[in-house]
Formats: C-alpha cells, sequence, structure tokens
C-alpha cells in the first residue's frame, strides 16, 4: 500500500453495519414468492405418496373440469418437449439413471412430482390435486444405503444393476505398509445421518412469456443464477439468450438452493404452454419430501497408529445414499468432497478410500452447507478421538503430535500430485481454542463434578477445508462441469458514482454490503458512491454465484480485479487532464494528482466525466470508464480452525446442555469482521442441529417420517449456546485479498467436537461414540446399555 | 367455495375484499392488502415468519382466518415502523447484525417488542423464551438475543431521567 492509500479510511477490516437491513427490518425485502405479477397463475404438485410405485394410469378429467383450472400436466404433456434433469458433476464413471420432471410409469420416492395443476388461485389449484386419479402398483422399496447393496433389494432404475451408481476409488502414499507397521488398528463405524437444508425461505419460482421478444422471465430463489438459467435453457430447449433469471432476496439457501428442481422446469414450461403468468411456492411439507437433502453417509474407518500415537495412514470404507435420483452436484459430495478432507489438519502420509454411490428411495441427496467436509472432519476427528482412548492419550495431545506444522504450508497431503493447503496456522488455532476453552481447568472441575453426579464432558477438535471453486481446469479435471471464475464488472458512470455487477449470490451474506467495501478500498471512494448489483442474468454479464464458500474469495477478488482496471485507465485519463506523463500522477482519496505537486489535481468524479465526454482522453482510448473481468482464481484456499465445547449430559434424561462453545477460526483476511461472526454463528448452530436435533426418518416402505418442522427439530432460540468465535488471521496467497471463504466452516467443526464431547462426559459408562443426533432418548439409551454392560461384568 | 366480504384496518389503512372462508390471514395481508412483509415459512405454526399484531395482540397470522380479522385492527412490519425510522429494536438488530436473509426477521421483531413491551428488564433466557416460537436458521439466535437486551438496555435508558451514553455498547 503507497503512503497516498492511508488518506482514504480503510473499509476492509471495518465492521460496517449492513445497508440490506432497514429495507429486511421493515418487511421491505422482496423475495419470490412477493413479486407482483399480473394475471398471475398458481401452480400445484401432484405427489407420490409412496416411496415406490408403478403408475399404471393418471386420469386429470375431473381436475381439468373444475372451476379455475387453466391446465394439468402429466409425462405425457412433456414426453419429447422437455429434457430430463441432468447432473453437473458426474464422477468417475458413475451411471446416471434418467429423471424426468414428472414420473414417467414410475415413482421412487414420497414427493415426486407426478403432475402439475395451473388454476387461477392457490385454492383452485390445490383443490384440482384432489380430484386427479392415479392407479398405482405399490412396489417393495429401499431405503438404507447398505440394504440397497444386497442381493434381493429393490431395483430402482433398469440401467443402475444392485443400485449401484458407481464406486469411487482414491489413495495416496502406502496404506498397507502403513498398516503392516502399525502398533494398533483403530476401527470406528460412524454415520453421517440424513439432513434436510431447511431454509426458512420455502423454495419458489415465477415465470412469465412475453410473446412479442420470445422472452422467458423466471423469478427464483437461486445461488446460482447464470448456472440455472443454462440449465433451464438446455431442459426447457429453449435458446440461453432469451432466457432471463432474476433472482431476488433469498430467505437462506444452504447448498440447497444451487440445484436444478423439477418445479423449476415445469413452471416455466406451462407459462408459455398455457400463456399466463405462472408461480409455484414451495409449502414446509414440500420442502421436507421435495427440495434436496444432506449427508446421508455411513463409513467405516481404519486408522493405523504407531505406539507413540503417530497416526500413519487411514482407509474408508463408505457408503453413499444418493436418494432416487442423482442430483447436480450428488456424487461429488461423499466422493471428491469428503475424501479429499479426510486426513484432516494431520500429516498422515497414507490414505486409502473406496465409496460406494447408492440409489435408494429417497428424497435426491445433494451438497448441504458443508458439503462433504463436515462428514470428512467427522470422520477424522472421530477416528482421533478413538485412536486416543485406544491408546490412552489425551485427544489434545494426539492431535498436537500429527497436526501439519506451519512451516509446511503450501502442505502437499499424502504426496497428491494436484493437492495443496495453501496456507495456515493449525498449532495456534488448537492452542488457542485450548486456552479459551480452559481445558486444564474443565478437566479438574469435570473429576470435581462427577462426584457430585454431575456429568460434564469436554472436547477440542481440528477442522481444514479447501473452498473456493475455481480454477476452472482443476474443476474440469475433476468431472465439474462448470468454470470456476467469477465475473465482475464495474461500471463508472458519469457523476462519478459506481455500480458494481457482480456473478455472486448472496442468500443473506450480505454482499451488498461486503461488496462495496471491496470496491471501495479498491477504488478509495465512500461506500454510498457505490451499488452492487446481483442476480439477474440481464443485469450481470456472467457468472457462476454462490457455493463453497466462494465469494468474497472468487466473487470479491473479481470484484477488486475489475475496479483496478478502472483506476488504471482513470489513472491514465487523469494524467492526460493534468498535462502529465501517467507515472508521475498519483491518487488518494478520491483524488488524482501530480506527485510533489498536489495542487494539481483532479478529482475521480470529474475524471469519470471526461471518460464519457470523451475530449480530453488520451490518443486511441475508447469511451466509458467501464471493465469488466473474468476472475479466474489460481488455486483453492483452505480455511481452518479448531473448535472446542463443554457440554453437561443429564444421565437421568439424556438430555444435553452445551455449557461453553469456543471457535477459533481461520479464514484469511476478514472483510467485515461482525458478518464473520455472524457466519461463523450460523455455521455452528447449524453443526450443533446435526449434533443433537437433525436427523430424517423414513420407515421402510418409504414413507417420510419427519415430514414437517414438527417433526424434524430444527433448534430453536433456546436450544443454542452462547458462541464464543474468534479469528486467528493467515492470509491467502490464492487470491489479492488474501481472503479464504467462511459459510461453511461452522457447520464443518461443530459436530465432531459436540459428539465429542458428550462421549467424553459419559466415558465412565464405556461409551465412545453414539451416532447423530444425540437426542435424549438415544442418548440415555446409550447409558442404560452402558450400565447394563457395567452390571454384567461386576 | 363461496366468497365472503371482510373489511378490516391494516396499517391504520381500511382494507376490503372477498375472501374464501378458509383464506387465513397471512395469505389475505400478503396477496389482498399487499403486505408481503409477512412471510410464510411453514405449514404448522412452527416458524413464526408470519407474525403480526391484530388488536395490538401478537398473532401468527396463519392460524388466524382472515374472515376472524373482519373489523379488527391488524399491524403488519410495514405498519410497525419504515426503513428512515426504525423502532430502537430494530435499530439494535441493526447495529449487532442480528439478521442475515431476513426472512424469519419481520416474526422476530414482533416476538421480540411483545416481549418488550411486556418486560422492560427481561434476561437472556426470557429473552430466549419468548423467541421459542420463531425460527432462524441463519444467526444462531446469539445476535438476536442480544439486540433485544441491546434495545431493551436503550429503551430505559431513554426513559430514564438522566441520560446515559451508548459509547461502548455496541460491538
Amino acid at each position: 500500500m503507497s503512503k497516498l492509500d492511508s488518506m482514504h479510511a480503510a473499509l476492509i477490516g471495518q465492521s460496517v453495519r449492513r445497508r440490506e437491513d432497514p429495507r429486511f427490518l421493515t418487511g421491505r425485502g422482496r423475495y419470490t414468492d412477493d413479486v407482483p405479477m399480473a394475471r398471475l397463475a398458481h401452480a400445484a404438485v401432484l405427489r407420490s405418496p409412496y416411496g415406490h410405485a408403478l403408475i399404471r394410469s393418471i386420469d386429470t378429467s375431473a381436475a381439468l373440469a373444475m372451476e379455475g383450472v387453466i391446465g394439468v400436466l402429466t409425462y405425457a404433456d412433456i414426453a419429447g418437449k422437455v429434457g430430463d434433469i441432468r447432473p453437473n458433476w458426474v464422477i468417475g464413471d458413475s451411471i446416471v439413471p434418467p429423471h424426468p420432471p414428472l414420473a414417467s410409469d414410475r415413482t421412487r420416492y414420497v414427493g415426486e412430482a407426478v403432475a402439475l395443476v395451473v388454476a387461477n388461485t392457490r385454492q383452485q389449484a390445490a383443490d384440482a390435486l384432489e380430484a386427479i386419479e392415479v392407479d398405482y402398483d405399490v412396489l417393495p422399496a429401499v431405503v438404507d444405503e447398505e440394504a440397497a447393496l444386497e442381493t434381493g433389494a429393490p431395483q430402482l432404475h433398469a440401467n443402475v444393476p444392485g443400485n449401484l451408481i458407481g464406486t469411487y476409488k482414491a489413495s495416496g502414499g502406502d496404506y498397507a505398509a502403513a498398516a503392516a507397521a502399525a502398533h494398533k488398528l483403530v476401527t470406528v463405524r460412524l454415520v453421517n445421518q440424513r439432513l434436510i437444508p431447511s431454509a426458512i425461505e420455502p423454495r419458489a419460482v415465477r415465470a412469465s412469456y412475453d410473446a412479442l421478444d420470445e422472452r422467458l422471465t423466471i423469478h427464483l430463489p437461486t445461488q446460482v443464477p447464470h448456472m440455472h438459467r443454462r440449465w433451464l435453457a438446455e431442459t426447457l430447449r429453449w435458446p440461453e439468450h432469451r432466457l432471463r433469471l432474476v433472482a431476488p432476496d433469498i430467505g437462506g439457501g444452504f447448498g440447497s438452493k444451487m440445484h436444478l428442481y423439477a418445479e423449476e422446469i415445469l413452471v416455466a414450461f406451462a407459462a408459455r404452454q398455457f400463456d399466463r403468468p405462472v408461480g409455484w411456492t414451495e409449502t414446509r411439507s414440500e420442502a421436507h419430501m421435495a427440495t434436496t437433502h444432506g449427508r446421508a453417509h455411513v463409513e467405516n474407518v481404519e486408522a493405523a497408529v504407531s505406539r507413540d500415537g503417530r497416526v500413519l495412514g487411514i482407509k474408508l470404507r463408505s457408503v453413499a445414499n444418493m436418494g432416487a435420483y442423482l442430483s447436480n452436484m450428488a456424487t461429488g459430495i461423499p466422493t471428491n468432497n469428503t475424501v479429499t478432507f479426510i486426513c484432516g489438519n494431520y500429516d498422515i502420509p497414507a490414505m486409502d478410500a473406496e465409496v460406494r454411490l447408492v440409489v435408494t428411495n429417497t428424497t435426491p441427496v445433494d451438497a448441504y452447507r458443508g458439503a462433504g467436509r463436515p462428514e470428512a472432519s467427522y470422520i477424522i476427528e472421530r477416528t482421533m478421538d478413538a485412536v486416543a482412548h485406544e491408546l490412552g492419550m489425551d485427544p489434545v495431545e494426539l492431535r498436537r503430535i500429527n497436526l501439519i506444522r506451519s512451516h509446511q504450508f503450501p502442505y502437499t497431503p499424502y504426496g497428491h500430485p494436484v493437492l495443496r493447503w495453501d496456507s495456515g496456522n493449525y498449532e495456534g488455532c488448537l492452542e488457542s481454542a485450548v486456552t479459551a476453552i480452559d481445558h486444564a481447568g474443565w478437566r479438574k472441575r469435570q473429576a470435581e463434578l462427577r462426584t457430585q453426579g454431575r456429568y460434564v464432558g469436554i472436547a477440542v477438535t481440528c477442522y481444514m477445508e479447501v473452498v473456493g471453486m475455481g480454477n476452472s481446469r482443476t474443476l474440469s479435471a475433476r468431472g465439474f462441469d462448470r468454470g470456476g471464475w467469477e465475473s465482475a464488472q464495474v461500471r463508472v458512470h458519469s457523476d462519478g458514482k459506481v455500480t458494481l455487477f457482480s456473478g455472486s449470490m448472496p442468500q443473506g451474506h450480505g454482499h451488498a454490503t461486503t461488496f462495496a467495501q471491496i470496491v471501495g478500498d479498491a477504488l478509495q471512494l465512500p461506500m454510498d458512491h457505490i451499488d452492487v448489483v446481483q442476480g439477474d442474468t440481464d443485469r450481470v454479464p456472467a457468472g457462476h454465484g454462490t457455493f463453497n464458500s466462494r465469494s468474497v474469495a472468487v466473487g470479491g477478488s473479481a470484484a477488486h480485479t475489475a475496479a483496478r482496471k478502472v483506476l488504471d485507465k482513470a489513472m491514465k485519463i487523469a494524467a492526460a487532464m493534468l498535462e502529465a506523463e501517467p507515472q508521475t500522477v498519483d491518487y488518494a482519496g478520491g483524488t488524482f494528482f501530480v506527485k510533489d505537486q498536489p495542487q494539481r489535481s483532479v478529482a475521480f468524479a470529474t475524471v469519470a466525466r471526461t471518460a464519457y465526454v470523451a475530449n480530453k482522453l488520451p490518443a486511441g482510448m475508447e469511451a466509458g470508464l467501464d471493465e469488466t473481468v473474468f476472475y479466474e482464481p489460481r488455486a483453492m484456499s483452505a480455511p481452518h480452525g479448531a473448535h472446542a465445547a463443554v457440554v453437561e449430559v443429564d444421565i437421568e434424561t439424556g438430555e444435553v446442555q452445551v455449557l461453553d462453545y469456543v471457535a477459533v477460526d481461520d479464514v484469511g483476511v476478514l472483510i467485515n469482521p461482525m458478518l464473520c461472526h455472524g457466519q461463523m454463528h450460523g455455521g455452528i448452530a447449524q453443526g450443533i442441529g446435526q449434533a443433537l436435533y437433525e436427523g430424517v426418518d423414513y420407515d421402510e416402505s418409504g414413507q417420510l417420517l419427519t415430514g414437517t418442522l414438527l417433526d424434524y427439530a430444527v433448534p430453536k432460540s433456546d436450544q443454542l449456546p452462547r458462541m464464543r468465535t474468534s479469528f486467528q488471521v493467515t492470509p491467502s496467497p490464492t487470491n489479492p485479498l488474501g481472503a479464504k471463504g467462511i459459510g461453511e466452516a461452522g457447520c464443518v467443526a461443530a459436530p465432531t467436537v459436540i459428539v465429542g464431547a458428550v462421549c467424553d462426559a459419559l466415558s465412565g459408562f464405556g461409551i465412545t461414540h453414539i451416532d447423530m443426533p444425540l437426542t435424549p432418548p438415544k442418548v440415555w439409551q446409550a447409558i442404560r446399555a452402558g450400565r447394563s454392560r457395567a452390571q454384567a461384568r461386576s | 367455495m363461496s366468497l365472503q366480504r371482510i373489511t378490516t384496518t391494516v396499517n391504520e389503512a381500511s382494507v376490503s375484499a372477498e375472501v374464501e372462508p378458509r383464506t387465513l390471514l397471512v395469505h389475505f395481508l400478503r396477496e389482498q392488502a399487499g403486505m408481503t412483509g409477512t412471510h410464510v415459512g411453514c405449514d404448522t405454526s412452527q416458524c413464526g415468519a408470519c407474525t403480526v399484531r391484530m388488536d395490538g395482540r401478537t398473532v401468527k397470522s396463519c392460524t388466524v382466518l382472515a374472515v376472524h380479522a373482519h373489523a379488527h385492527r391488524i399491524t403488519t412490519i410495514e405498519g410497525l415502523s419504515s426503513p428512515d425510522a426504525l423502532t430502537p429494536l430494530q435499530q439494535a438488530f441493526s447495529d449487532l447484525h442480528a439478521l442475515q436473509c431476513g426472512f424469519c426477521t419481520p416474526g422476530m421483531v414482533f416476538a421480540a417488542q411483545a416481549l418488550l413491551d411486556r418486560v422492560p428488564d427481561p434476561t437472556e433466557a426470557q429473552v430466549r423464551d419468548a423467541l421459542h416460537g420463531n425460527l432462524c436458521r441463519c444467526t444462531g439466535y446469539q445476535n438476536i438475543v442480544d439486540a433485544v437486551m441491546l434495545a431493551a438496555r436503550r429503551i430505559r435508558d431513554e426513559a430514564a431521567p438522566v441520560a446515559s451514553t451508548l459509547a461502548g455498547e455496541v460491538q
């Protein structure tokens, strides 16, 4: 930074209040279902009530005759006109089963779309659903991923023999040698239960067709507007340039709003077919059935360990439940996104993994906040606890022994040819968390409290992940059919005010504020001179959107780079206006001036005006002050941290209370610390939700038993603890901002630390592991079983 | 289905509309009164995103039939304040980053305001209890709880005869 930069008060690093807030706080947000539209018709979806059934016939005649009904679509109406829903991440040689947006001859999960009704009112559409007669022939179902692999299991798809989509293998180092040299082989079996993402805003879509210019406009809460446009264009067989996607405010996404869904295709198709704007808004029970679920893996882990606590190698054999069809990224999550991180923060020289991808009669599973990294963190951290237990070592000490050291960055896990963890200080985070939680103090208090009949547990865990998806070549090499760049257009208007058009897409992250801070700093202008536009494919030239915690590191870097380009051009114009050589001109706080002659100056706004009047431009320069970049990240970045928790278990009820929670995270440079703390809180809350409360249940026929928020426990205000979040900063060398990515870190770390602490509290009962969610009945049962075992021994 | 004409006062303005007897108040408010700040987040009254005031009492508008609102006075989030004149509670939400996506926020504001109207000096446990019927998926609730406590302090201080400084209060 030059000395002149200091004349502009830095915006990066400031906890600037969000400019979005007043609007949201007073009900002026605009979510998809709020978008006003004349002549709007309403769609409702008839869904399969069975986990697995043949469709003998569908009779829509009674529904069509009902008052207000505009039309009904079944598979017969869209066959040959609309394409299948296709995943755009197909790992290895995975088989892709056909997935039409409406079931053709068979339904494969409860909630699968069978027909779409369009009517004048929401109520009329709902009524008409009940008049559609479907003749089903119910088939045996399978919901468990391991059961689906057994001989004789019900078969879902003709082209998927044995329900096996594919087997992914990855290895590094020499695991067999590690196992042979090991003092012990420690094994654990883990279930990473199925979750419902549960954004509070349900999914929605509104589509209108303009026959005049033959354009479809679709309002959609999507994390990835431009990719969604491409997918919809392909599926609808409609040219991309005649499709406009508008993503207004989004009420949370957490990954679930980045996939292509049947309803979006059907509503868009219906808008043209029936020549009416059509809207559909999901009910909460539909969200539980028809919006993608997350996690759903079973993992068998083996760790080869030396006598002194070194983990020499780790082996994983897992089975991942894909649900009935392959959703967008599904095959990549339990494979690439999980396996890559199963060595966690530790210098483990060998890894051997095999993942079987399986279809079952359940809702499709896809990326959900963390998307593979919570599973990986759970695998390695539960294994570390098991190793510590087997060796009789302190779990924190064991972690210390195995950590990757700061001097090892950039770190290459198990000698991998491509993987690099960019930067970090794993020891620093661990020691800060240990100190902040007062680990030693709690260990003492734990023993004292035990004598009073109180069961307190303490755990400290580490995590790392790699985020900021890019670059395009790396992604492509892994079967990911998208680019990894992000676009930014910085347009300076003739009055010197600025609009950033960014391909990123917030769902509550506060980009309008953060990105204005980034551009404000690059141009040394006040934030209120900068507007941020996102989420409209007609306004933003291109983009990839928001997922994999890529917004700041990739989207923010794009904005920064575009702003710097604008400044370069402005500098040349200013030099011409000042009749000075460009290298003698400097810029600070909104003013260009000749070095050592500050009285020879011109304001940024005046330069902007000149750029458009174009009367004093250097020879050969085009008019305007407007730069677009497609920023391609060099590499991904590796946020990491250590979390610690103290819990108390009521052994009479099995209830778990979190007494203290500490998070020390290194996500690189913080743009807006206040928002970073908020992101951590939210992520940790979802992680605690997974650890203690949330889990999807199906019965054997594929009936969804957690079909509403009465049955599926999203944590409430009195169920979450106070969290003490703090940051250590190791800038990322991969991007100009030094940022890493924060959106998912909390939910990566929280499940492992909470389960670890609960098991620590109950170690006296011989309990080393309980599968999530650690609900009171499950914990109580584990305690009871532990007591029985103790009695049997005595 | 037969329609029924109802007339209500929504944010001080009279609104008259034909509704089906089964229409929920939340749908009437959103679709007929145009007050889209009242949100629908669930089918089972768990999430609280549709919370409004009816004759000064806080209700989840998905649990009230529109016909029951006939001749009653409804306040939605749009009627509580404007973006240029936030209430102390709303200001505290912004100051402490007590919202992210904003979808649950109107309901949170009503639930929290109802507590402050009743209990001017709430404990953290009381705040968490008062928000039990409102789900937020973004914030982990911590900043919401802190914002309610901060607003309570500010309101108390404003009511107190001696002005007190707020310096250092905001993190």
